[in-house]
């Protein structure tokens, strides 16, 4: 059940759904109601002692630091990392997770962006890069980085997935991790570069073609096949994230971007492409990136990230200071469009309210929504549920099982095997403000 | 012309009006052509796909027997002497049906041979992929083949042979697309 009528000219604000959840219009245009309501309502939480005398500090007293040529995070800001899986470079797959629960807004910085790699990042010089298209059609070509930049381009703001993310959820146990290792497998960016469709045009694509496989320049010389609709659709060859040519660990200097689609397709470090009969049955798209089914069968060639959610604050791990007002915030999108809504509870699901979405909402990218919230300390469960513009809705942990199969083995955390996992996930909070992962 | 009235002058006009003109009449001979062409033999060094009807398979054989020495060398200490995963993927035994743990391997899940030709190929060993001769290619695979028992002691794999041997779960999969995406 969803409440979302609003009263104008209130002087407190309507609760919308169980456990205190707050009409959303409050963040938007309600602040003098909102900053009234609080006051009365969450019983003097944040408005006990008065602050302290203020004094002038060191660094206001005395110039600071050169400006770098290249600036990075504040040194206060050394725990806004990426968790490694591999560090040290084992002969073995890495994966390196997006920090969402310190980040905010929907671009994931570059240095932050979500990595899985099969052998480490090249380290690709780019006069030396070439990108080969051949295969079914006229005329064979390469394009050196430098001839590339000299078509024209497209920006786009997009999301990236990998196919594993969020696979923890499907743990028999909920397991006790943070959103970095439930849900860091996403980020966002805005990439810049050629479509290739533009580049098809080119080489002369035979018109009949299906398919294609992209191929990167990394030692595994990691490749997928891609269905050509795709390209025409709207795949790009990247070249520049979020302003500056791509981040080392994802694609310099190039990468395929395939908005939507499987991480796994968006091939990094894009050496060639060739456009080919039918899918040439590759490793990731035969023994990786298939879901296989209770009755022994596997899904293959699932290539859309299905629409999903989480909150990312509160979320595990994290101590909420006490009763009274809080932002519930998080983060929503779909491989199949935009988000039409998201919904949050806080009563374990019993009923729901709609949250607010930070515009603008763009298809296939990362899209923030938030929750007016006056926790009055008693216990919670906060959970969000999104709707993207072709009517999909995440489902429940329990619908997706019926589906997908019960779990049959609980590796660790980073080594979950399921792909394309998108429940609901359910956040706990104890009296004590604690937050877990749990299961409704 | 109306659009390119007041307040364009009309000198301006007249340029702008040059421009889409030119644009449209001869847009195809204005794309940007920058590519360099190459012959399929010039690109030869990085054309190694493979399909799952064999396309792209190169001159070559190896046995199980010649693959075993191979593997001792250069694919054990990962996945184990006998394929059955140390440091990474087990390649042999395992099942995906069942109550019990799912474990994919080589045996149980892969649905094509030349899959594993081909990923042998391109991207192993781990430290120096690209490194074995094609023949070194199908003696590994014939050997991981052999250890699951989907070929014989004395069975040659080669360009023709390699795409005609039947995986235990060739018919394992559902594609999705196209259809329900």
């Amino acid at each position: 059940m969803i409440k979302s009528r609003h009263r104008k000219g209130a002087n407190s604000l309507e609760r919308v759904a169980g456990n205190s959840l707050l009409d959303r219009r409050a963040l938007l245009s309600q602040g003098a109601a909102l900053a009234g309501a609080m006051s009365v309502g969450a019983v003097g939480a944040t408005t006990g002692a008065a602050a302290e005398p203020l004094a002038n500090d060191a660094w206001s007293l005395a110039p600071g630091i050169a400006i770098p040529p290249y600036g990075l995070p504040s040194r206060f800001e050394d725990k806004t990392v990426r968790t490694l899986t591999n560090p040290k470079l084992e002969p073995r797959g890495s994966a390196a997770r997006t920090p969402h629960h310190l980040l905010n807004g929907t671009i994931t910085p570059n240095g932050l962006h979500f990595v899985i790699a099969r052998g480490g990042f090249p380290d690709i010089d780019p006069d030396k890069h070439k990108l080969l298209i051949h295969g079914r059609v006229k005329q064979p070509m390469t394009f050196t980085l430098e001839a590339l930049l000299r078509y024209p381009m497209v920006s786009r703001v997009s999301f990236i997935e990998c196919g594993g993310n969020s696979a923890p959820l499907y743990a028999k146990e909920p397991i006790q991790a943070n959103v970095q290792a439930l849900h860091g497998l996403v980020s966002c960016a805005e990439w810049t570069g050629v479509k290739l469709s533009t580049l098809f045009d080119e080489v002369g694509i035979d018109p009949e073609a299906k398919w294609f496989v992209a191929e990167g320049a990394d030692a595994p010389t990691m490749h997928r096949s891609i269905p050509v609709s795709k390209a025409i659709d709207d795949a790009m060859i990247a070249l520049y994230q979020n302003g500056e040519r791509i981040n080392p660990s994802n694609g310099y200097p190039m990468r395929l971007l395939l908005p939507g689609y499987e991480g796994n397709m968006n091939v990094k470090w894009l050496r060639r492409i060739k456009v080919v009969d039918g899918p040439i049955m590759a490793q990731n798209e035969t023994m990786s990136y298939t879901i296989l089914l209770p009755t022994g069968k596997a899904w293959q060639f699932f290539y859309p990230q299905e629409v999903k959610s989480f909150i990312s604050y509160p979320s595990p791990g994290m101590t909420m200071k006490g009763p009274g007002f809080y932002e519930i915030s998080g983060l929503s999108w779909s491989g199949n469009g935009r988000i039409s809504k998201v919904e949050v509870s806080a009563d374990g699901g019993k009923s729901w309210a709609l949250a607010a979405l930070q515009t603008p909402v763009l298809s296939k990218a990362l899209t923030r929504f938030r929750m007016p919230w006056n926790w009055d300390g008693s216990p919670a469960v906060l959970l969000s549920r999104a709707t993207d513009e072709a009517g999909n809705v995440q489902p429940s942990r329990a619908a997706f099982l019926a589906e997908r199969g019960q779990p049959r083995t609980s590796p660790p955390v980073t080594a979950f095997p399921m792909e394309h996992c998108n429940v609901i996930s359910s956040w706990a909070v104890s009296t004590k403000g604690e937050v877990t992962n749990v299961y409704v | 012309m109306s659009m390119f009235e007041s307040p364009i002058s009309g000198k301006c006009a007249a340029v702008i009006v040059a421009l889409a003109f030119g644009v449209s009449a001869a847009m195809a001979a204005d794309a940007p052509h920058f590519g360099q062409p190459i012959s399929p033999a010039d690109a030869a060094a990085w054309d190694i796909s493979i399909g799952p009807d064999g396309a792209g398979l190169p001159p070559g054989s190896g046995t199980p027997a010649q693959g075993a020495v191979v593997y001792a060398q250069k694919c054990a200490a990962c996945h184990g002497d006998k394929g059955e995963g140390k440091i990474n993927a087990r390649l042999v035994g395992g099942q995906i049906t069942g109550d019990g743990p799912v474990v994919k391997t080589v045996g149980s899940y892969w649905p094509y041979a030349t899959t594993l030709f081909d990923f042998t190929r391109r991207a192993m060993p781990w430290t120096a992929p690209k490194s074995l001769t094609d023949d070194e290619v199908y003696a590994v695979t014939a050997h991981i083949l052999r250890l699951n028992g989907i070929i014989g002691d004395n069975d040659v794999l080669d360009a023709k042979t390699l795409p005609q041997v039947k995986m235990p779960n060739r018919d394992g999969f559902i594609p999705l697309f196209p259809g329900k995406h």
